[in-house]
């Protein structure tokens, strides 16, 4: 597993709630050593009860409700390097999930591919906008769908040159940030 | 470097273009991308369809993703759908299959049977 497939995963969830911007901010800090990652959306937001209840599906009695297993995995695989998730929420306005690694740590997964995780989402879900920031110690690359389809007017993401183009604008971005 | 001048180029290239393209007369190429660990192979097959037929300029290709198409195992999938509805499913997909799969099925219109899924089964 990779930490951007958890990203990936969370970020449906922000989808699936109908979300209709979601921001994700991905920061890197090797002096500070932390690896974290901060997902907001707009979507419709869960009950105290419910945020409470997304962190330990495992614990049995809730046979009620289906539990997903997105959350949980993602909160094992923080604490595995020393770390931890946070998630607030507000019913009707959105939610805010926040991961924290040592970036260091033997157990932290690899970040994995961001540009193609990013780029499956953009051209995936047209009609949501996505906010992206990654920071490697200070270097920031930031994507906003908003200013990009604003040059595109109603040219489509998914064609196959606008994806190309955007395919290669995260991959050099994210390589830009990297050395 | 990539930027969004560059964006703005092929934007306006489009716009001009509109008029000689029929997309719905498109071959697709549907790329099954499930939101789980299948996704980390299915990806660089993507992107290696997204760079030949942009490369190539294949203007009558559309790339496609869809869910998890079913059978775990031969993951990644891919199905080329033809305009007539025509489907070839080629399973177990590699960066390096889908840019012969670009050159031989999509170019020169000659399916690649050993890497379909009757060859696999
Ligand atoms: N951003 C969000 N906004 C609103 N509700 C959410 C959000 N994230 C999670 N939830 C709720 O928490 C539940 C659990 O999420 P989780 O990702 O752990 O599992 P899942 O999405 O149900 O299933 P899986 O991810 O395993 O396919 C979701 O089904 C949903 O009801
Ligand atoms: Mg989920």
């Amino acid at each position: 597993m990779e930490i951007s497939l958890h990203i990936l995963d969370i970020m449906h969830n922000s989808i699936v709630a109908g979300a209709a911007l979601v921001e994700l901010t991905v920061i890197e800090d090797t002096k500070k050593d932390i690896l974290s990652f901060t997902i907001k959306d707009n979507g419709k937001g869960m009950s105290k009860e419910m945020v409470e209840a997304v962190y330990s599906p495992f614990t049995t009695g809730r046979t009620t409700r289906k539990v997903g297993l997105g959350i949980p995995l993602l909160k094992q695989a923080a604490e595995a390097a020393d770390g931890s998730i946070k998630i607030t929420s507000e019913l009707g306005v959105g939610t805010e999930l926040f991961a924290q690694f040592t970036h260091s740590h033997i157990d932290r997964q690899p970040l994995g591919d961001m540009a193609g995780t990013m780029h499956q989402l953009i051209t995936a879900f047209e009609d949501i906008d996505f906010l992206y920031r990654h920071s490697i110690n200070g270097k920031e690359f930031l994507v906003d769908t908003r200013e990009i389809k604003n040059i595109l007017g109603g040219v489509s993401l998914k064609e196959n040159e606008v994806s190309l183009w955007l395919l290669n604008y995260l991959t050099e971005g994210e390589a830009e940030i990297s050395d | 470097m990539k930027s969004l001048a560059e964006l703005e180029a092929i934007r306006q290239k489009m716009a001009s273009n509109v008029s000689m393209r029929k997309d719905d007369h498109a071959t697709r190429v549907v790329i099954g991308m499930a939101t789980c660990g299948i996704a980390a192979g299915a990806r660089p097959v993507m992107s290696a369809f997204i760079e030949e037929i942009g490369k190539r300029n294949l203007e009558h290709v559309s790339v496609v993703q869809t869910g998890c198409i079913g059978v775990c195992r031969l993951e990644p999938i891919v199905e080329i759908v033809n305009p007539d509805g025509e489907k070839v499913t080629y399973v177990k997909m590699t960066p390096e299959k889908a840019r012969q799969v670009v050159a031989e099925h999509l170019v020169n219109g000659r399916p690649i049977n050993e890497y379909t899924i009757g060859a696999a089964e």
